[in-house]
């Protein structure tokens, strides 16, 4: 029980106080060397022009997804093993940035589709691994906030977020079969194309960048959804204060 | 039996939070074998969630409890098997005929069934032994509900208002089965605002800190 | 083992008392896929085309539909309380619980659904193997269905929680069931992919009573 300790405000709040200037500062470094070196420091690609620049978002952004539904997945298994509130709290504050990450994806994966495959959509079956994923995170999020008491839906989606976990990978077999079957094998993927190490510094300076970001906004969230269970709390010793006062 | 001091329940120390608040701390209680202990206290102050930390549905949020010396959570599979719980719902399915139910509940709970009848008589039941739950007053669901007790024998009762909704006689009847549990040296824990005829009962008020 | 069916027992005859829960998913079934004729256009040749498809997905909602209720209405009387802290192992009661849905749902639409097949111009030759896939794929319906049903319960939206939870995980079937009978239509061996429906079903029985039973214990704390 002195988990408790660990996940009470203050002591987190110390803690993040003390990572917060690094997480923020090396989102706002390695973002900026992704970018820039990802806009101007890199060739434009000789099958796909200008486009490949998308790459910089997309590629970093689906790895994102899949960082933060691990962290999503481990969050569950210390939640349910441990009971650590810290844990529950971190799966409701992260779950929506992975889905965020997973939408950028989605979203990066269309516009890239349009000039390459002339389509906003196309089933691919990365692009459709994807969006499995991204119900899997609206899931997670319903579920955790579908009843009145906090803890039973941290408690709940975490079964979910392992649930989950277990079943992506034969979700991305199965659609990965369905794929082969439906779709010629000569047709382009949605492949990083081949790459040329100058293309690799931006690539890894955004995904850092992300990583860094990622960890700078759970942490502000982590400390939100504490305070708002504090705020929570409080409220709850005023209900129960007042029947004291009434018994009286 | 009443020689070992370990002997029935035995909290210590219990504490149990619900949705971010505490709903008690620091309880102690006993009950040994032939006790009855009611549980007092206004509404909220956890008498059912004791009842359901008792029964091992809800872990306490610190504390020990222990049966015959041995914490429960050691074998949780042993704590369901002595134990029978009736909560304030009747568990009663419109469609199903009351000897349909306390037979299910037998088997479920690894009985034979053959105290079914006898159960059923016990809270004046036997007559509507056929009739579908769905027929039945809320007094009739009630006893309904309590004839499990009997239904599947248990060592220990856990019993959230049993009363709500019982006329006198019926009253009267649980009564008579908590005394004859408690002479077989069965232990009772029950929250309830009526006193049982002739109990002489442990009294354990919550939220009077 | 006499606790797990006992349930099944109780549950079945549930049913049968209230045959309309039945006869109204079997409404839905039949229903939901005429739909479908209405949306694409009477033509055999369009209909024939995505008939297996159309018979699955539609299968695959009426089985959704009637998980809703699954543990839900167990909660609701109180009887969820009993059944966690009955001796028996919670596991074995989940998949009893399973077998009763699977019994009272699955199979009467599996049993219609040659008829549902033949509105929609199934070709002859996929009918055997439309029935066997729905005779593997099924359960793993039911399965991971009872894990969606027992993590909403108590939960303040219902219908539409259990099919965000559910229907992602119920893509594999629909991906092996459906390629088993087209397979089997052009002429192919459907076995590959009646291996991977088994093979998943199995997965799913692994899985689910563990899942759905703490899910279930969170449930009646």
């Amino acid at each position: 029980m002195n988990w408790h300790r660990y996940a009470s405000p203050a002591n987190f709040k110390r803690l993040s106080d003390r990572l917060m200037p690094w997480t923020a500062g090396g989102a706002a470094v390695f973002l900026a060397i992704g970018v820039w070196t990802g806009l101007f420091a890199s060739p434009a690609d000789y099958q796909q022009g200008e486009t490949v620049r998308i790459m910089y978002v997309h590629v970093p952004a689906a790895w994102m997804s899949m960082f933060v539904y691990a962290n999503l997945a481990v969050a569950g298994a210390a939640a349910l093993v441990w009971r650590h509130p810290l844990a529950e709290v971190a799966g409701r504050a992260i779950a929506p940035v992975g889905a965020a990450f997973t939408f950028l994806c989605l979203v990066t994966g269309s516009l890239w589709g349009k000039p390459m495959w002339g389509t906003w959509w196309v089933w691919d079956a990365r692009l459709t691994s994807v969006l499995i994923l991204f119900f899997v995170y609206l899931a997670y999020m319903a579920l955790n906030s579908a009843f009145d008491e906090p803890e039973r839906g941290a408690r709940a989606s975490a079964v979910l977020a392992l649930v989950g976990a277990i079943n992506l990978p034969i979700i991305k077999f199965s659609v990965d079969w369905w794929n082969t079957l439906h779709q010629p094998a000569s047709i382009t993927r949605l492949d990083a194309p081949a790459v040329d190490p100058s293309m690799l510094v931006p690539l890894f300076a955004m995904a850092v960048g992300f990583t860094f970001f990622f960890l700078a906004v759970a942490l502000v969230r982590i400390r939100a959804e504490l305070l708002e269970r504090r705020l929570e709390a409080l409220r709850h010793a005023r209900v129960a204060g007042s029947t004291i006062v009434e018994r009286a | 039996m009443d020689s070992n001091p370990t002997a029935g329940l035995k909290g210590r120390a219990l504490a149990c939070r619900r949705g971010g608040r505490t709903v008690f701390q620091a309880l102690d209680l006993r009950a040994t074998p032939g006790d009855l202990l009611v549980l007092r206290g206004a509404n909220g102050a956890g008498k059912s969630s004791l009842l359901r930390v008792l029964a091992g549905l809800l872990a306490p949020a610190a504390g020990t409890l222990d049966w015959d010396g041995e914490a429960i959570g050691e074998d949780p599979a042993a704590h369901r098997a002595r134990l029978a719980f009736i909560a304030h719902t009747d568990a009663l399915k419109p469609t199903l005929t009351l000897a349909e139910h306390l037979h299910f509940h037998a088997a479920l709970r690894g009985a034979s069934g053959t105290n079914v009848a006898a159960a059923l008589d016990a809270f004046g039941l036997a007559a509507l032994a056929d009739t579908p739950a769905r027929f039945l007053s809320q007094g009739q669901r009630r006893r309904a509900a309590l004839a499990r007790l009997l239904a599947a024998p248990a060592p220990l009762w856990l019993l959230d208002e049993p009363t709500n909704g019982l006329d006198a006689p019926s009253v009267d009847a649980l009564a008579r089965a908590v005394a004859r549990h408690r002479a077989a040296g069965g232990v009772v824990v029950a929250a309830t605002h009526l006193e049982f005829a002739g109990a002489s009962a442990r009294t354990l008020t919550l939220g009077a800190a | 083992m006499n606790a797990a069916l006992a349930l099944v027992v109780r549950d079945l005859r549930l049913a049968l008392r209230t045959p309309a829960e039945t006869l109204t998913i079997l409404a839905f079934f039949v229903i939901a896929a005429t739909l479908f004729a209405f949306g694409i256009g009477p033509e055999p040749q369009a209909l024939a085309r995505v008939a297996t498809g159309i018979v699955w997905v539609v299968a695959l909602l009426a089985c959704l539909i009637s998980l809703d209720r699954l543990f839900q209405s167990e909660a609701d009387d109180g009887s969820l309380d009993q059944l966690v802290l009955a001796p028996a192992s919670l596991e074995l009661l989940v998949l009893a619980k399973c077998l009763a849905q699977w019994l009272t749902t699955a199979l009467p639409l599996i049993v219609v659904s040659p008829i549902v097949a033949t509105m929609l111009q199934l070709p002859a030759q996929g009918y055997a193997t439309l029935l066997l896939t729905l005779l593997l794929g099924t359960p793993s319906l039911s399965l991971f269905g009872a894990i969606g049903a027992a993590l909403s319960v108590g939960a303040r939206k219902g219908g539409a929680l259990l099919a965000l939870i559910v229907l992602p995980l119920y893509i594999p079937v629909l991906i092996f069931a459906v390629a088993a009978v087209e397979a089997q239509i052009a002429g192919l061996s459907p076995r590959p992919h009646l291996f991977l429906l088994a093979g998943f079903g199995v997965f799913a029985l692994t899985i689910t009573p563990f899942a759905a039973a703490a899910a279930l214990r969170q449930a009646s704390e």
